[in-house]
């Protein structure tokens, strides 16, 4: 008798567990009366925005605000949909894999912090989803994971964008060459060992796989002795980039190197890749509009390595007038805070519509990551990440007021209160102090950091 | 026949167009001095409120005068219809040709080696042809302070103005002796030390700071009795600063550290001024009562600890503000220090203000330099420092038309803008 109550005790404690950790919280709200940015479908003043069970179900002017569900007046204020990060670190644990110039088995799934207070900041700069990267110290990293904001939960799962497809690091250029070429004396030690890396992974995979297909026609060793080809989780993921099921999001800076990445892709039949930071992209803006699903830029990064020392802050504005989908990243949990004003910056350089430097946060990253008929845009059935500015976004003097992610308010500058940690080292007396010099050091190693190697040998990289 | 005039219409059309795209190859604009009369613009003096309609004379290098209608003699004129004049900006804290490559040891010029080196000159190793000068100068941001780090005197920063073929060209007339606080911080994730062991640690370098200090009023006292010395330009530079010849740029964040920096200076008599300040809005009321200016920036950072409100980076320089602090930003930038407007526009929004915010990059930068003679507001008889543009310069919307420095005319070009015009639209496109 005990222990059947005992057994029903644990089921039903266990029954908790499993439907807590797999629900993810949806909210109700109508936000009535604001100049709403669309993105998709321009701006529309005076216009009313309703939410339901955490998607965008009515947007008009005059709508009947709806029974028990909060209402926010949002007169004079500018909503736009929550900002789109497609090149963070922020959240994760570990960042590079590093033992290995291919580490295509690894996942950012894994190693989720859902305690990082930078969450909750990104949330107060209107950012709502991340792509959580690998860091770039090996030709072709490990698998990245796409995150949405819901700042709060103690559960990894829960900030994972069940929906996103999948998608993968590369990275070209001085980082892995100092890695695994300086750092190693391993290939690649040139731009030159970097192609080779990458397609030696390619032809690796395609083996592998002609040797399972070989042996899935084969009768599977009932007639002759046959063992099956050992099972290798980092070539069935090559293989899967090969069959287009995954996204590639390659670090890159110089157009050389951008350009050998697209032939090699052109060769296998690969077309779902995106270049990241590609400083150099100007330079070969034609080529990446014609070729690939864009390019994920800095607005105005440049000479904090020599890959970058002939960059322009006119690159998104070149690569949006070649017709290349583009978007502004943050690589940085400071710069994610703001990335509306990152993207005011191309109207400085180059003189991008309010439409245009919009887009880069929001739908073009969304596509870059294949979540655009989700979300990076005010439609009727597109998920509720939204975002309330007091100004139009692309002013200096705006200041983000709510932030919602599948219609929760995340982020309430009203509410805002002090310390947003959700978990507190017991142990830690003296709590430490991060200041500018640091966060900008360790915020360049971080991409780079793995234990072994000295912090000095990869200060300064992105 | 028709066909034929057609085509030598569309060949005389293709000529005027090739015409007027044609560059002229190894073609350089320089910077060039002349008698500008600026006419009709909106002036932002900073000092003397905004007029509207206002005529703007440079001559000489210098603003010769402020006024409506002003006779347009044989002037360049410059029409400014619709656009506004700005004084020069200021940044108070950069790194700016010191460095050309941030992570290539062979460009890094601002650190020498050794804690002690008060006497190292920014200036000296200044390149007036780093890249980023033409690329931070277009935007308005026209004087900067360039400083040395690392160590606990790492040496002494100099003002420089953006513009010049040689360092003493661009010497914008001011030093400061640069002093590095030492921290009673954990400071960042990697900091493993016990709380005791940080404690000692920082009064062990406190105390050896009291150790130079006191050897330097030793070969001050024995100079000023006439006494024979040796070759000791360490404590050659620090005894300047006992005489208040150089002011002490004291660089300390922490709140704690802050208080502590108040208390060591307390009794020295020195002409002192605190940068960095990341956590002075926990200290403000304290800093206001010092009486010591502060420089603080970036604004566009993260808060010092886990535990801070998310906008206090953004929110700090209000706070000082508010408390009755004087004021000036930096960016403590090298490649980026153009984003000050954009640091300063960020302080404006979170409470400070934009005037406040105006005249932290301006007219109070230049009083703290000692240069608000010639810099940081718009008056009869100081340098034709300045710059046009289309509207509010924090607004990154806004275009920063034209920039004088000291009357010379700037080129509004550099090496992004040439990157812009030779690929934006580029020849030889892949095949369709």
């Amino acid at each position: 008798m005990q222990t059947k109550l005992i057994l029903s005790v644990i089921s039903t404690f266990w029954f908790i567990v499993v439907s807590q950790a797999q629900e993810i919280s949806k909210g109700n709200v109508f936000i009535k009366n604001a100049h709403v940015i669309t993105i998709t479908n321009g701006l529309l003043e005076h216009t009313d925005v309703l939410v339901e069970n955490g998607i965008i179900s009515k947007i008009g002017s005059g709508l009947k605000e709806p029974k028990g569900v909060p209402v926010i007046d949002a007169s004079g204020q500018f909503l736009m949909p929550g900002i789109i990060d497609a090149h963070s670190h922020l959240a994760l644990e570990v960042i590079n894999e590093a033992s290995s110039p291919i580490t295509a088995e690894v996942k950012m799934e894994d190693v989720i912090d859902p305690f990082d207070v930078g969450i909750y900041r990104a949330l107060a700069g209107g950012t709502t989803v991340s792509h959580a990267m690998h860091g770039s110290a090996n030709a072709i990293g490990g698998q990245n994971i796409t995150l949405k904001h819901r700042y709060g939960t103690r559960d990894p799962d829960q900030l994972i964008m069940k929906e996103a497809p999948r998608t993968i690091k590369f990275a070209l250029g001085e980082n892995p060459i100092r890695v695994h070429g300086r750092g190693k004396n391993l290939q690649p030690r040139s731009r030159m060992g970097v192609e080779a890396v990458i397609r030696n992974g390619f032809e690796e995979a395609l083996q592998y796989k002609a040797d399972w297909e070989d042996w899935n026609a084969s009768d599977k060793g009932k007639e002759k002795q046959q063992i099956p080809p050992v099972y290798n989780s980092r070539l069935e993921t090559l293989v899967d980039i090969l069959e287009g099921e995954i996204i590639i999001h390659c670090h890159s800076y110089r157009a050389d190197e951008i350009y050998m990445l697209i032939k090699v892709c052109q060769e296998y039949g690969i077309d779902k890749i995106v270049f990241s930071h590609v400083n150099e992209g100007f330079k070969v803006a034609p080529e990446l509009a014609k070729y690939t699903m864009g390019a994920s830029v800095f607005a105005d990064w440049w000479a904090y390595k020599f890959e970058v020392y002939y960059s322009t802050a006119y690159n998104a504005a070149i690569l949006t007038k070649n017709g290349v989908v583009t978007s502004i990243n943050s690589d940085s949990d400071e710069l994610i805070r703001h990335l509306y004003h990152e993207a005011a910056k191309t109207q400085r350089y180059g003189g991008l519509t309010d439409d245009e430097a919009l887009a880069l946060i929001t739908i073009n990253p969304a596509k870059q990551l294949g979540i655009d008929k989700l979300v990076g845009s005010i439609e009727e059935g597109k998920q509720a990440d939204l975002v309330l500015f007091d100004m139009h976004p692309l002013s200096i003097y705006a200041i983000p007021q709510m932030t919602w992610v599948d219609g929760v308010k995340y982020f309430d500058r009203e509410k805002d209160a002090s310390d947003q940690r959700i978990k507190v080292n017991p142990e830690e007396t003296l709590e430490p102090i991060f200041l500018h010099t640091e966060h900008h050091n360790c915020m360049r190693d971080v991409d780079f950091y793995f234990t072994g190697f000295g912090r000095n040998l990869f200060g300064h990289s992105h | 026949m028709m066909k034929k005039i057609i085509f030598s219409l569309l060949f005389i059309i293709c000529l005027f167009k090739a015409d007027l795209f044609a560059q002229i190859d190894g073609e350089v604009v320089k910077p060039y001095k002349a008698d500008f009369l600026l006419q009709n613009a909106r002036v932002v003096t900073v000092t003397q409120g905004i007029l509207e309609d206002t005529d703007l004379l440079i001559k000489d290098g210098k603003i010769a005068a402020i006024g409506q209608n002003l006779a347009p003699q044989n002037y360049t004129l410059v029409d400014c219809s619709g656009k506004s004049v700005y004084p020069g900006f200021i940044d108070s804290g950069t790194s700016l040709g010191l460095v050309e490559v941030n992570s290539l040891p062979e460009t890094q010029d601002f650190m020498e080696l050794g804690k002690l080196t008060p006497q190292m000159q920014a200036l000296t190793a200044v390149n007036p042809n780093a890249v980023a000068i033409p690329v931070t100068r277009v935007s308005g941001v026209t004087t900067v302070l360039t400083q040395p780090r690392g160590g606990y005197f790492p040496g002494t920063a100099a003002l420089i103005q953006l513009n010049g073929y040689t360092p003493d060209q661009m010497d914008a007339g001011f030093r400061a002796v640069i002093m590095n606080f030492p921290s009673a911080a954990k400071s960042g994730d990697y900091d493993s030390r016990s709380e005791e062991t940080i404690q000692k640690e920082a009064q062990k370098k406190r105390d050896e700071i009291d150790e130079i200090w006191k050897k330097a009023a030793n070969y001050l006292s024995i100079k000023e009795k006439g006494g024979q010395l040796n070759y000791y330009p360490e404590m050659e530079q620090l005894s300047r600063v006992l005489k208040k010849e150089l002011p002490l740029f004291i660089e300390v964040n922490a709140a704690k550290d802050i208080i502590a920096a108040l208390e060591w200076v307390k009794e020295k008599n020195l002409e002192v001024v605190l940068t960095g300040v990341a956590e002075g809005w926990k200290v403000a009321e304290k800093l206001a009562a010092s009486k010591i200016p502060v420089i603080t920036g970036p604004v566009l950072t993260l808060p010092t600890r886990a535990s801070d409100k998310y906008d206090v980076a953004y929110t700090n320089a209000a706070a000082l503000h508010k408390a009755g602090v004087k004021l000036a930003l930096r960016t403590q930038d090298t490649e980026n220090v153009r984003n000050l407007p954009f640091h300063a526009g960020f302080a404006a929004a979170y409470g400070l203000g934009v005037e406040a915010a105006l005249k932290s990059i301006t007219i109070n930068a230049a009083e703290i330099f000692k240069v608000d003679d010639r810099l940081g507001s718009l008056e009869v008889g100081k340098n034709a420092t300045l710059f046009i543009a289309d509207g509010d310069p924090f607004e990154p919307k806004t275009q920063v038309e034209q920039v004088f420095i000291n009357g010379y005319r700037i080129p509004m070009t550099n090496r992004h803008i040439r990157l812009y015009q030779e690929f934006l639209d580029r020849e030889m496109k892949p095949a369709e």
